[in-house]
Protein backbone atom coordinates (compact mmCIF):
# COMPACT_ATOMS: atom_id res chain seq x y z
CA UNK A 1 0.00 0.00 0.00
CA UNK A 2 0.99 3.59 -0.44
CA UNK A 3 -0.40 7.10 -0.19
CA UNK A 4 -1.62 9.36 -2.96
CA UNK A 5 -3.01 12.86 -2.67
CA UNK A 6 -6.40 13.93 -3.95
CA UNK A 7 -6.98 17.20 -5.72
CA UNK A 8 -8.15 18.75 -2.46
CA UNK A 9 -4.87 17.71 -0.91
CA UNK A 10 -6.22 14.83 1.10
CA UNK A 11 -4.02 11.80 1.64
CA UNK A 12 -5.69 8.63 0.38
CA UNK A 13 -4.41 5.18 1.35
CA UNK A 14 -4.31 3.03 -1.78
CA UNK A 15 -3.35 -0.44 -2.91
CA UNK A 16 -1.61 -0.69 -6.26
CA UNK A 17 -2.84 -3.69 -8.25
CA UNK A 18 -1.24 -5.00 -11.42
CA UNK A 19 -4.54 -5.72 -13.15
CA UNK A 20 -4.16 -7.59 -16.37
CA UNK A 21 -3.95 -7.57 -19.28
CA UNK A 22 -6.22 -10.60 -19.55
CA UNK A 23 -7.07 -12.62 -22.62
CA UNK A 24 -10.44 -14.19 -23.36
CA UNK A 25 -9.75 -17.92 -23.47
CA UNK A 26 -13.26 -19.31 -23.76
CA UNK A 27 -16.87 -18.26 -24.02
CA UNK A 28 -19.72 -19.98 -22.22
CA UNK A 29 -22.93 -19.87 -24.18
CA UNK A 30 -26.50 -20.69 -23.27
CA UNK A 31 -26.75 -23.19 -26.12
CA UNK A 32 -23.77 -25.22 -25.07
CA UNK A 33 -23.29 -24.53 -21.35
CA UNK A 34 -26.63 -23.23 -20.18
CA UNK A 35 -25.21 -19.91 -19.01
CA UNK A 36 -23.25 -16.98 -20.33
CA UNK A 37 -19.77 -16.16 -19.16
CA UNK A 38 -16.29 -15.30 -20.29
CA UNK A 39 -13.21 -17.14 -19.21
CA UNK A 40 -10.24 -14.87 -18.79
CA UNK A 41 -6.60 -15.94 -18.68
CA UNK A 42 -3.96 -13.97 -16.81
CA UNK A 43 -0.17 -14.11 -16.71
CA UNK A 44 2.06 -16.05 -19.10
CA UNK A 45 4.42 -18.83 -18.16
CA UNK A 46 8.07 -17.84 -18.37
CA UNK A 47 9.76 -18.73 -21.64
CA UNK A 48 11.95 -21.76 -20.99
CA UNK A 49 15.06 -19.89 -22.05
CA UNK A 50 14.38 -17.02 -19.69
CA UNK A 51 13.83 -19.31 -16.74
CA UNK A 52 16.42 -18.45 -14.15
CA UNK A 53 17.69 -20.54 -11.30
CA UNK A 54 16.82 -19.77 -7.73
CA UNK A 55 13.67 -18.33 -6.30
CA UNK A 56 12.16 -15.04 -7.22
CA UNK A 57 11.60 -13.19 -3.93
CA UNK A 58 8.07 -13.38 -2.63
CA UNK A 59 6.08 -10.24 -2.90
CA UNK A 60 7.54 -9.26 -6.22
CA UNK A 61 5.33 -9.29 -9.23
CA UNK A 62 6.08 -12.53 -10.98
CA UNK A 63 7.25 -14.50 -7.99
CA UNK A 64 5.01 -17.25 -9.28
CA UNK A 65 6.97 -17.19 -12.51
CA UNK A 66 8.42 -20.63 -12.53
CA UNK A 67 7.35 -23.96 -13.88
CA UNK A 68 5.95 -24.85 -17.24
CA UNK A 69 2.48 -25.82 -18.41
CA UNK A 70 1.76 -29.52 -18.67
CA UNK A 71 0.83 -31.05 -21.99
CA UNK A 72 -2.98 -30.82 -21.72
CA UNK A 73 -2.70 -27.13 -20.85
CA UNK A 74 -0.24 -26.49 -23.64
CA UNK A 75 -2.32 -28.25 -26.28
CA UNK A 76 -5.46 -26.49 -25.17
CA UNK A 77 -3.86 -23.10 -25.60
CA UNK A 78 -2.28 -24.11 -28.90
CA UNK A 79 -5.77 -24.75 -30.20
CA UNK A 80 -6.89 -21.31 -29.07
CA UNK A 81 -3.77 -19.86 -30.61
CA UNK A 82 -2.41 -17.89 -27.65
CA UNK A 83 0.45 -18.53 -25.21
CA UNK A 84 -0.65 -20.56 -22.16
CA UNK A 85 -1.97 -18.59 -19.19
CA UNK A 86 -1.37 -19.48 -15.55
CA UNK A 87 -4.63 -18.30 -14.11
CA UNK A 88 -8.09 -18.88 -15.53
CA UNK A 89 -11.22 -17.33 -14.09
CA UNK A 90 -14.79 -17.19 -15.30
CA UNK A 91 -16.85 -14.03 -15.13
CA UNK A 92 -20.59 -13.84 -15.69
CA UNK A 93 -21.75 -11.97 -18.79
CA UNK A 94 -24.78 -9.77 -18.56
CA UNK A 95 -26.32 -7.93 -21.46
CA UNK A 96 -24.92 -7.71 -24.94
CA UNK A 97 -21.20 -7.38 -24.92
CA UNK A 98 -18.76 -7.55 -27.71
CA UNK A 99 -16.37 -10.28 -26.65
CA UNK A 100 -14.57 -12.93 -28.61
CA UNK A 101 -11.94 -15.53 -27.88
CA UNK A 102 -8.36 -14.20 -28.07
CA UNK A 103 -9.55 -10.69 -27.32
CA UNK A 104 -7.30 -8.83 -24.91
CA UNK A 105 -8.96 -7.05 -22.03
CA UNK A 106 -7.20 -4.26 -20.18
CA UNK A 107 -7.96 -2.40 -16.95
CA UNK A 108 -9.08 0.73 -18.71
CA UNK A 109 -11.70 -1.25 -20.67
CA UNK A 110 -13.50 -2.24 -17.51
CA UNK A 111 -12.84 0.27 -14.77
CA UNK A 112 -12.77 4.00 -14.46
CA UNK A 113 -12.01 6.37 -11.61
CA UNK A 114 -14.81 6.45 -9.05
CA UNK A 115 -16.13 2.96 -9.79
CA UNK A 116 -16.84 0.59 -6.95
CA UNK A 117 -15.22 -2.81 -7.21
CA UNK A 118 -15.32 -6.16 -5.48
CA UNK A 119 -11.94 -7.72 -4.80
CA UNK A 120 -11.38 -11.33 -3.83
CA UNK A 121 -8.15 -12.88 -2.72
CA UNK A 122 -6.60 -15.48 -0.46
CA UNK A 123 -5.84 -14.06 2.96
CA UNK A 124 -2.44 -14.47 4.58
CA UNK A 125 -2.15 -17.81 6.37
CA UNK A 126 -1.85 -17.52 10.15
CA UNK A 127 -1.44 -21.21 10.92
CA UNK A 128 -3.06 -22.69 14.01
CA UNK A 129 -4.25 -19.65 15.92
CA UNK A 130 -5.68 -19.32 19.41
CA UNK A 131 -9.02 -17.91 20.28
CA UNK A 132 -7.80 -14.39 21.06
CA UNK A 133 -6.10 -13.93 17.72
CA UNK A 134 -8.69 -15.82 15.73
CA UNK A 135 -11.96 -14.64 17.23
CA UNK A 136 -10.90 -11.60 19.26
CA UNK A 137 -11.81 -13.17 22.61
CA UNK A 138 -10.83 -11.12 25.62
CA UNK A 139 -8.77 -13.67 27.52
CA UNK A 140 -8.29 -13.72 31.26
CA UNK A 141 -6.25 -11.65 33.71
CA UNK A 142 -2.49 -11.84 33.38
CA UNK A 143 -2.00 -11.72 37.15
CA UNK A 144 -3.93 -11.56 40.47
CA UNK A 145 -3.65 -15.32 40.84
CA UNK A 146 -5.19 -16.09 37.52
CA UNK A 147 -4.03 -19.45 36.29
CA UNK A 148 -5.41 -19.18 32.80
CA UNK A 149 -4.57 -16.35 30.41
CA UNK A 150 -5.33 -16.96 26.76
CA UNK A 151 -7.60 -19.98 26.88
CA UNK A 152 -11.18 -20.07 25.61
CA UNK A 153 -12.38 -21.23 29.07
CA UNK A 154 -15.92 -22.60 29.24
CA UNK A 155 -17.28 -23.87 25.95
CA UNK A 156 -20.87 -24.41 27.01
CA UNK A 157 -23.50 -25.36 29.57
CA UNK A 158 -24.09 -28.65 31.36
CA UNK A 159 -27.64 -28.63 30.09
CA UNK A 160 -27.25 -29.59 26.47
CA UNK A 161 -24.18 -31.51 27.67
CA UNK A 162 -22.62 -31.12 24.26
CA UNK A 163 -20.81 -28.43 22.37
CA UNK A 164 -22.99 -26.32 20.12
CA UNK A 165 -22.10 -26.48 16.44
CA UNK A 166 -20.13 -23.51 15.20
CA UNK A 167 -18.64 -22.81 18.65
CA UNK A 168 -15.66 -20.57 18.09
CA UNK A 169 -12.47 -22.38 19.00
CA UNK A 170 -8.78 -22.36 18.18
CA UNK A 171 -7.83 -23.66 14.77
CA UNK A 172 -6.47 -22.80 11.38
CA UNK A 173 -6.72 -19.14 10.51
CA UNK A 174 -6.21 -17.32 7.25
CA UNK A 175 -5.32 -18.78 3.85
CA UNK A 176 -8.95 -18.63 2.82
CA UNK A 177 -10.93 -16.73 0.25
CA UNK A 178 -11.80 -13.25 1.45
CA UNK A 179 -14.05 -10.79 -0.37
CA UNK A 180 -13.89 -7.05 0.07
CA UNK A 181 -16.69 -5.10 -1.55
CA UNK A 182 -17.31 -1.49 -2.36
CA UNK A 183 -13.70 -0.50 -2.87
CA UNK A 184 -13.32 2.79 -4.68
CA UNK A 185 -11.15 3.04 -7.80
CA UNK A 186 -8.81 5.99 -7.25
CA UNK A 187 -6.73 5.79 -10.40
CA UNK A 188 -6.48 3.71 -13.55
CA UNK A 189 -3.14 3.53 -15.34
CA UNK A 190 -4.03 2.24 -18.80
CA UNK A 191 -0.44 2.23 -19.94
CA UNK A 192 0.94 0.04 -17.17
CA UNK A 193 -2.31 -1.78 -16.50
CA UNK A 194 -2.42 -0.63 -12.91
CA UNK A 195 -5.46 -0.18 -10.74
CA UNK A 196 -5.33 1.97 -7.63
CA UNK A 197 -7.97 1.09 -5.13
CA UNK A 198 -8.76 2.90 -1.89
CA UNK A 199 -7.97 0.83 1.16
CA UNK A 200 -6.56 -2.63 1.76
CA UNK A 201 -7.04 -5.80 -0.20
CA UNK A 202 -6.86 -9.42 1.03
CA UNK A 203 -3.67 -11.44 0.91
CA UNK A 204 0.06 -11.03 0.74
CA UNK A 205 1.98 -8.80 -1.61
CA UNK A 206 2.18 -10.31 -5.04
CA UNK A 207 -0.90 -12.44 -4.33
CA UNK A 208 -3.57 -13.14 -6.91
CA UNK A 209 -6.80 -11.16 -6.90
CA UNK A 210 -10.10 -11.38 -8.69
CA UNK A 211 -11.60 -7.97 -9.39
CA UNK A 212 -15.18 -7.34 -10.47
CA UNK A 213 -17.52 -4.41 -10.68
CA UNK A 214 -19.56 -4.15 -7.55
CA UNK B 1 12.15 0.66 -10.70
CA UNK B 2 9.28 -0.96 -8.89
CA UNK B 3 5.67 -0.25 -9.70
CA UNK B 4 5.13 1.26 -6.28
CA UNK B 5 7.93 3.78 -6.64
CA UNK B 6 6.57 4.94 -10.01
CA UNK B 7 3.22 5.69 -8.41
CA UNK B 8 4.81 7.40 -5.45
CA UNK B 9 7.21 9.53 -7.41
CA UNK B 10 4.38 11.20 -9.29
CA UNK B 11 2.90 12.30 -5.98
CA UNK B 12 6.06 13.61 -4.43
CA UNK B 13 7.27 17.17 -4.44
CA UNK B 14 10.38 17.62 -6.50
CA UNK B 15 11.27 21.04 -5.20
CA UNK B 16 10.48 23.37 -2.35
CA UNK B 17 11.54 21.03 0.41
CA UNK B 18 14.59 22.38 2.20
CA UNK B 19 17.09 20.16 3.95
CA UNK B 20 16.07 20.03 7.58
CA UNK B 21 16.01 17.63 10.46
CA UNK B 22 15.43 17.25 14.19
CA UNK B 23 16.53 20.27 16.20
CA UNK B 24 15.96 22.76 13.43
CA UNK B 25 13.45 25.53 13.93
CA UNK B 26 11.09 25.73 10.96
CA UNK B 27 8.15 27.79 9.87
CA UNK B 28 5.56 25.69 8.04
CA UNK B 29 3.13 27.53 5.80
CA UNK B 30 -0.06 25.49 5.63
CA UNK B 31 -2.99 26.08 3.34
CA UNK B 32 -6.21 26.11 5.31
CA UNK B 33 -9.72 26.29 3.93
CA UNK B 34 -11.95 28.44 6.08
CA UNK B 35 -15.50 29.23 5.10
CA UNK B 36 -14.89 28.38 1.49
CA UNK B 37 -11.82 30.56 1.32
CA UNK B 38 -8.26 29.38 1.20
CA UNK B 39 -5.51 31.11 3.09
CA UNK B 40 -2.04 30.33 4.32
CA UNK B 41 -1.32 29.85 8.00
CA UNK B 42 2.11 29.50 9.53
CA UNK B 43 3.20 27.21 12.32
CA UNK B 44 6.65 27.74 13.77
CA UNK B 45 8.53 25.46 16.11
CA UNK B 46 11.24 22.90 16.62
CA UNK B 47 11.32 19.76 14.50
CA UNK B 48 11.29 16.90 16.99
CA UNK B 49 11.02 13.99 14.60
CA UNK B 50 11.07 12.96 11.00
CA UNK B 51 9.90 9.57 9.87
CA UNK B 52 8.97 7.46 6.88
CA UNK B 53 9.87 7.57 3.24
CA UNK B 54 8.13 8.16 -0.04
CA UNK B 55 4.77 9.89 -0.10
CA UNK B 56 4.11 8.95 3.52
CA UNK B 57 7.08 10.84 4.99
CA UNK B 58 6.11 13.05 7.93
CA UNK B 59 7.73 15.46 10.36
CA UNK B 60 6.57 16.76 13.72
CA UNK B 61 6.96 20.36 14.86
CA UNK B 62 6.68 21.36 18.51
CA UNK B 63 6.07 24.78 19.93
CA UNK B 64 4.97 26.10 23.30
CA UNK B 65 2.23 28.73 23.29
CA UNK B 66 0.89 30.22 26.52
CA UNK B 67 2.59 27.48 28.47
CA UNK B 68 0.84 24.78 26.46
CA UNK B 69 2.89 22.48 24.28
CA UNK B 70 1.50 22.07 20.79
CA UNK B 71 2.79 19.46 18.38
CA UNK B 72 1.70 19.17 14.80
CA UNK B 73 2.63 16.39 12.44
CA UNK B 74 2.73 17.22 8.73
CA UNK B 75 2.92 15.05 5.66
CA UNK B 76 6.08 16.29 3.98
CA UNK B 77 4.71 15.87 0.46
CA UNK B 78 1.21 17.07 1.16
CA UNK B 79 -0.05 19.65 -1.32
CA UNK B 80 -1.60 21.46 1.65
CA UNK B 81 1.86 22.52 2.73
CA UNK B 82 2.64 25.69 0.89
CA UNK B 83 6.26 25.97 1.87
CA UNK B 84 8.71 25.21 4.64
CA UNK B 85 11.12 27.82 5.90
CA UNK B 86 14.15 26.92 7.99
CA UNK B 87 14.61 29.62 10.60
CA UNK B 88 17.45 28.21 12.63
CA UNK B 89 19.69 25.18 12.50
CA UNK B 90 19.99 23.31 15.75
CA UNK B 91 22.67 20.97 16.95
CA UNK B 92 21.21 17.89 18.57
CA UNK B 93 22.54 14.47 19.41
CA UNK B 94 19.49 12.36 18.78
CA UNK B 95 16.94 11.79 16.06
CA UNK B 96 13.86 12.03 18.29
CA UNK B 97 13.67 15.03 20.59
CA UNK B 98 10.93 13.68 22.84
CA UNK B 99 12.85 14.81 25.91
CA UNK B 100 11.69 18.34 25.14
CA UNK B 101 8.20 17.34 26.23
CA UNK B 102 9.33 16.84 29.81
CA UNK B 103 11.18 20.13 30.00
CA UNK B 104 9.65 23.37 31.19
CA UNK B 105 10.98 26.86 30.55
CA UNK B 106 12.97 28.47 27.82
CA UNK B 107 16.37 27.71 29.32
CA UNK B 108 15.95 23.98 29.55
CA UNK B 109 14.52 23.56 26.10
CA UNK B 110 17.26 25.54 24.45
CA UNK B 111 18.95 23.88 21.48
CA UNK B 112 22.49 24.77 20.47
CA UNK B 113 22.81 26.71 17.26
CA UNK B 114 24.48 25.03 14.30
CA UNK B 115 23.94 27.51 11.54
CA UNK B 116 26.54 26.04 9.25
CA UNK B 117 25.82 22.55 8.12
Amino acid sequence: MTTVFSEEGQAIPVTVIAAGPCTVTQLRTIERDGYRAVQLGFEDYPTPRRREGGNVPRGRAGHRAKGQPNRPTRVRFEKIGIPPKRVLQEFALTGEKDVAVRMEIKVADLFKVGDRVKVQGTSKGRGFAGVIRRHHFHGQPASHGSKIHRKPASIGDTNPARVIKGKRMPGHMGNEKVTVRNLQVVEVDAERNLLLVRGAVPGARGGLLRIERD
Amino acid sequence: MTVLSIIEEKQMKTEGIPVFGPGDTVRVHVKVIEGGKERVQAFEGVVIKRRGSGTGETFTVRRVTNGVGVERTFLLHSPRIDRIEVRRRGKVRRARLFYLRDRIGSKTTRIKDASRR
